[in-house]
């Protein structure tokens, strides 16, 4: 604890020694509890209960003419297991975890480290500035755009192609079962990318400068100092960022409705547009909420890694 | 030897730049792009992608504006004000309670309060729209004001409990030899105090709320109540759409939080850097 300042330290030893009850502050008090039932009660009743129903739900088949529940048991989670397309979904969900790692996490901190290796601190300032304006702008915004980059003859994906004389590469990439998927996927490092540079940037600012100074004074290069100094003194920064970046790959659903809503034949399906399908197109509300307890186990593993490495030591210098 | 050395690090800087430049250019040329779309012409717009607009006009974002975006505009900022305004309220009282006065079992609440952020909101989308519907909050602005307000309380509760954490409690004792209430020390000390930090997560609140899009996609049907997002998607969709409209509306959608960002930069950083546990 630091030491109060001085004015209020002197109001506090001169409190008046008539005082015997002790302040009401220092004593646990249930009253005091008002000050979070508001955000307990919202959470409990818009958050944690349906939570807990959707656990209910994903055992009950529903009659879709008459609405009638009846418990199955298992057999939501039977058809999980041998759906084809919830498997392609969780593939393109670890697809979609894989490439933002690359590009995202370690793709970011390296550019941080060439940014910061930028002399103008005002060029620094731009760079980051300008690399994270995507993600400002919404997925929405961002999925919109790109669907008409990537439309085929015209878009201005292929017409780059085109003119470079690549034209064989020109094609339908949302139209495509190969491509759709790793169409969107890029969309989204294009969007995101600004956003962990930017984190990075402010976890290798903490490094103190000597380090560096005194690797450069031993002759040892940049490449060196990134390996040697930077990487590990941001890991902590690295794995949170990792973490983060995966929980975020299983919980995509805003740029694929966009782009794609799944298609063509279900090839872009992800989790969570292939929950909404069962929810909301197909009305299988037990089946969806099976697939939103898969969701959720995934998440919470991925939550209690995250507690775990943000609790680990850090690494002290 | 020594001329090896520095022509070596020209080279390496002019690699750098070639890099940082090529890449600003990625980022920045498809939103210039996005621009000048909002001011062509359909068939320009199909024909030559890289062409410039013949004539700059705003008549694209007027039309765009009447045929839809207005309504979507009102809709988000009614939405994205109300309930930042009210998430703020309700998780700057729950980050007090949690840090500045004693509460019986506050680990165990400061679990349950913070547990949320690691909740994804698609889980409970089918029994929320169940529960909605049952209550008639489905396709309500209130329903969606609902759903913002609780979905973002964990996480603002988060940044603000950690920055109250660490003024000094000798603070709230001052107040309370003053005579001042509980209530009164939360408003006219800890709150004002607090600025910073509220700042940051009125800014990270507004954004997220802005962009938002599952809610405000399965909570609404039709038109009415379309939020920007919902409301630009289903214009690209319908057919024959006058596409140089869309792009005019994502014009629209997009400068306000790519100004807000320039303008309040330090706050974005200290949130997102605050947010990952820094």
């Amino acid at each position: 604890m630091t030491s109060a300042p001085a004015s209020v330290r002197h109001v506090a030893e001169s409190a008046p020694p008539v005082r015997t009850r002790p302040d009401a502050r220092s004593v646990p008090h249930w009253r005091n509890v008002v000050w979070l039932i508001p955000a307990l009660a919202v959470l409990a009743v818009f958050v944690y209960w349906p939570l807990l129903q959707n656990l209910v739900f994903s055992f009950l088949k529903w009659n879709i003419y008459s609405g009638a529940q009846t418990f199955v048991g298992g057999q939501n989670y039977m058809e999980l297991a041998t759906d084809p397309i919830f498997r392609k979904a969780l593939l393109n969900n670890v697809w979609y975890a894989a490439i933002s790692i690359v590009f995202q996490v370690f793709g970011a901190l390296l550019l941080a480290a060439i940014i910061e290796s930028v002399k103008s601190e005002r060029l620094r300032k731009a760079f980051r500035s300008i690399y994270f304006i995507p993600s400002a702008i919404s997925l929405t915004v961002a999925g919109l755009l790109f669907y008409f980059i990537y439309q085929p003859q015209t878009g201005m994906l292929d017409t780059f192609l085109t003119n470079l004389g690549l034209g064989q590469y020109a094609q339908a990439w949302l139209g495509h079962e190969n491509t759709a998927i790793f169409a969107i996927v890029a969309m989204s490092q294009w969007q995101g990318f600004g956003y962990s540079v930017l984190l990075f940037s402010v976890a290798l600012q903490r490094i103190p400068l000597e380090l560096y100074e005194a690797a450069a004074i031993d002759g040892i290069g940049p490449i060196r100092r990134f390996l040697s100094i930077s990487m590990p003194l941001v890991r902590e920064m690295t794995s949170l960022m990792m973490i983060v970046t995966i929980s975020g790959a299983f919980q995509v659903f805003n740029e694929v409705m966009v782009m794609t809503s799944g298609g063509p034949n279900n090839s872009s399906q992800v989790l969570g547009t292939w929950l909404y399908h069962a929810g909301f197109i197909t009305n299988d509300f037990g089946y969806a909420a099976a697939i939103g307890v898969a969701i959720f186990v995934i998440t919470l593993i991925l939550a209690a890694l995250q507690l775990w490495v943000s609790h680990r030591k850090r690494v002290e210098w | 030897m020594v001329t090896l050395f520095s022509v070596g690090r020209a080279l390496r800087g002019a690699l750098v730049w070639i890099i940082l430049a090529a890449l600003a250019v990625v980022v920045l040329y498809p939103l210039v792009w996005m621009f000048l779309n909002g001011f062509k012409t359909n068939a320009e717009l199909f024909g030559n992608p890289f062409a410039l607009p013949t004539h700059f006009g705003w008549e694209n974002f007027a039309a765009a504006w009447q045929q839809g975006v207005g309504s979507f505009v009102l809709t988000s900022v009614s939405l994205t004000v109300l309930a930042t305004l009210i998430t703020e309220a309700i998780s700057a009282w729950a980050a007090y309670g949690l840090t500045r006065i004693q509460i019986p079992m506050n680990r165990a609440f400061t679990v349950l309060i913070l547990a949320g952020l690691m909740l994804a909101p698609t889980v409970a989308l089918v029994p929320l729209v169940k529960m909605f519907q049952s209550l008639g909050l489905y396709n309500t602005f209130l329903g969606l004001l609902i759903l913002y307000t609780a979905f973002r309380i964990p996480f603002t509760v988060f940044l603000i409990r950690a920055y109250m954490l660490d003024l000094p409690r000798e603070v709230d004792e001052a107040a309370s030899i003053d005579g001042a209430s509980k209530t009164a020390t939360f408003w006219r000390i800890i709150l004002p105090m607090s600025k910073p930090i509220i700042i940051t997560t009125i800014v990270l609140n507004v954004l997220t709320n802005w962009n938002e899009y599952l809610f405000a996609m399965v909570f609404t049907s039709g038109t009415g109540l379309q939020t920007l997002p919902v409301g630009l998607a289903d214009l690209m969709s319908k057919n024959g759409t006058q596409y140089p409209l869309v792009f005019a509306g994502m014009v629209m959608a997009a400068l306000p939080m790519v100004i807000l960002f320039f303008v309040c930069q330090r706050y974005f950083i200290r949130g997102l850097a605050g947010g990952v546990g820094k």
